[in-house]
């Protein structure tokens, strides 16, 4: 699985990965505030999916239609939309495009409902390997707890419950959630997952991702070269002062 | 069908299916639209059930899962091409798990109104990774019998237009700007296609059927073909 460098793409992809609740939502999105800060050219993906796509796989989701290998495969379909339409023309125009999860996402889980792992790995090998992915690590009761707290309703397969783990759909999840660590575990070396210890406090994890992020990727080859334009109210400002001064002189 | 005979699948196969479980008939018919294939599986149903034999049918885009969004796509040709790709494989995924593999567990002759190979060849045409597509269809049954209506693209024309009066848009591969004229676009499509289908023959073995003939023809040589490979047990 060769990088999004190693592809000579102009753009990087940095990607966080790690259980629900590890708190790598958050560092991805103050790491974005500060590139933006920076005028670094960034984009943070939010998954949006084709209409078609969202629509067969919660059709798929409600009506629990979905095996292991449909749920792998209509997702891998989900991903490819992405994919091609938003990452590589992003990652061609040269961005640097942040994802809150990637492949190893899918990787995990699907692996996890029984798929062989090189199948799964096989039908996302169309996809390049981020540039560098943050993997976030938090002790399994502590990502439940956070999860779990407020009791919130869990979906089905959220909850691994086609699995039958066991017929309690919080049961089911922390025994799915756990596996899926594993899996994660065990791919960190093979994809160079950088683990970051997601139980030390926030300011201090993403000081470690900012340091990380700017030894990784020469950051001022991504800024932007025309500054982005002013926001309405002040051009309109700046052109009555202009004005004003045109008629002065 | 007493005796069971136990089915292999090209790759992984599906999670906890065992090969083995499988018995039954699986019989596949490929090849272009106006090849005669839904006129020669309608009568090779007949056939079949009229002797007694259960059997059960899938197709392209069949499946409950995606159909729907499946045409939609090709309508508005909004996909591209891995993702269109993976929308099939899902489409085909489905059909399997929740027709061909229960009805082949049940010892039912599955017909199959064609299968991996057309999904294979037109993304091969489209220049997608072979090896990509092995791994993805990894999860198909290799069918007990392939047969390929073959019909010499000119025909196919004609066929095409005394039914419809039209070429279909993706049947003459206007999405690969092949020609800004249907016409030259169905006939170099389809060339490129049947090439397709020639080199998969040679891994897959498939039994090439000259569809040129009458239907009755065709049809008494497939019902031959099929008496042996069920008598076979």
């Amino acid at each position: 699985m060769k990088t999004f460098a190693e592809s000579n793409f102009p753009g990087r992809l940095i990607a966080v990965e790690g259980l629900d609740g590890s708190g790598k939502s958050t560092q991805i999105y103050l790491l974005k505030r500060w590139l933006e800060a920076e005028g670094i050219k960034v984009y943070f993906s939010e998954w949006n999916s084709s209409e078609l796509v969202k629509s067969a796989t919660s059709k798929g989701k409600k009506r629990e239609l979905l095996t292991p290998t449909t749920f792998s495969l209509i997702h891998a379909t989900d991903f490819a939309d992405r994919y091609e339409r938003h990452l590589v023309p992003l990652l061609r125009a040269g961005y640097i495009v942040l994802c809150d999860r990637y492949v190893f996402t899918a990787f995990a889980r699907d692996v996890t409902r029984g798929c062989p792992a090189e199948w799964v790995r096989g039908n996302y090998s169309f996809a390049c390997a981020p540039d560098l992915t943050m993997f976030f690590k938090a002790d399994l009761e502590v990502s439940l707890n956070r999860i779990l707290e407020g009791r919130p309703k869990l979906k089905f397969f959220e909850a691994g419950m086609d699995l039958g783990l066991s017929k309690d759909p919080y049961e089911s999840f922390k025994i799915f959630q756990g596996r899926i660590l594993d899996q994660y575990l065990a791919m960190s070396k093979e994809f160079n997952f950088v683990t970051m210890d997601a139980n030390v406090n926030v300011e201090k994890q993403q000081v470690i991702v900012r340091k990380l992020v700017s030894e990784k990727i020469d950051l001022k080859k991504f800024k932007r070269k025309s500054p982005l334009p002013l926001p309405p109210s002040l051009v309109t400002d700046r052109d009555e002062k202009e004005e004003l001064e045109d008629k002065a002189a | 069908m007493s005796a069971k005979k136990s089915h292999k699948f090209y790759g992984h196969g599906i999670p906890r299916i065992k090969p083995e479980d499988l018995g039954g008939k699986l019989i596949v018919v490929e090849g272009a639209d106006g090849s005669g294939r839904s006129t020669q599986i309608a009568e090779l149903v007949n056939w079949l059930e009229t002797s007694g034999r259960p059997t059960a049918q899938v197709g392209l885009k069949r499946s409950t899962l995606v159909s729907e969004e499946l045409e939609k796509a090709q309508d508005g040709n909004v996909l591209s091409r891995t993702t269109l790709s993976l929308f099939y494989a899902t489409d085909f995924a489905d059909q399997l798990e929740n027709i061909i593999l229960p009805a082949l567990k049940a010892g039912f002759i599955v017909l199959a109104d064609r299968y991996i190979y057309t999904l294979m060849a037109r993304d091969m045409v489209r220049g997608m990774d072979e090896k990509w597509l092995k791994n993805l269809y990894g999860i198909a049954p290799v069918p007990d019998a392939v047969f390929y209506l073959s019909v010499e693209p000119e025909e196919l024309v004609q066929r095409n237009l005394s039914k419809n009066a039209t070429l279909d848009y993706w049947e003459s591969g206007m999405d690969l700007g092949l020609s800004r004229d249907v016409f030259d676009s169905f006939l170099k499509y389809q060339s490129a296609m049947q090439n397709a289908f020639k080199t998969m023959q040679k891994t897959y073995g498939f039994d090439i059927v000259d569809a040129n003939r009458s239907a009755n023809a065709v049809n008494k040589e497939l019902r031959k073909k099929i008496s042996s490979v069920i008598d076979a047990e």
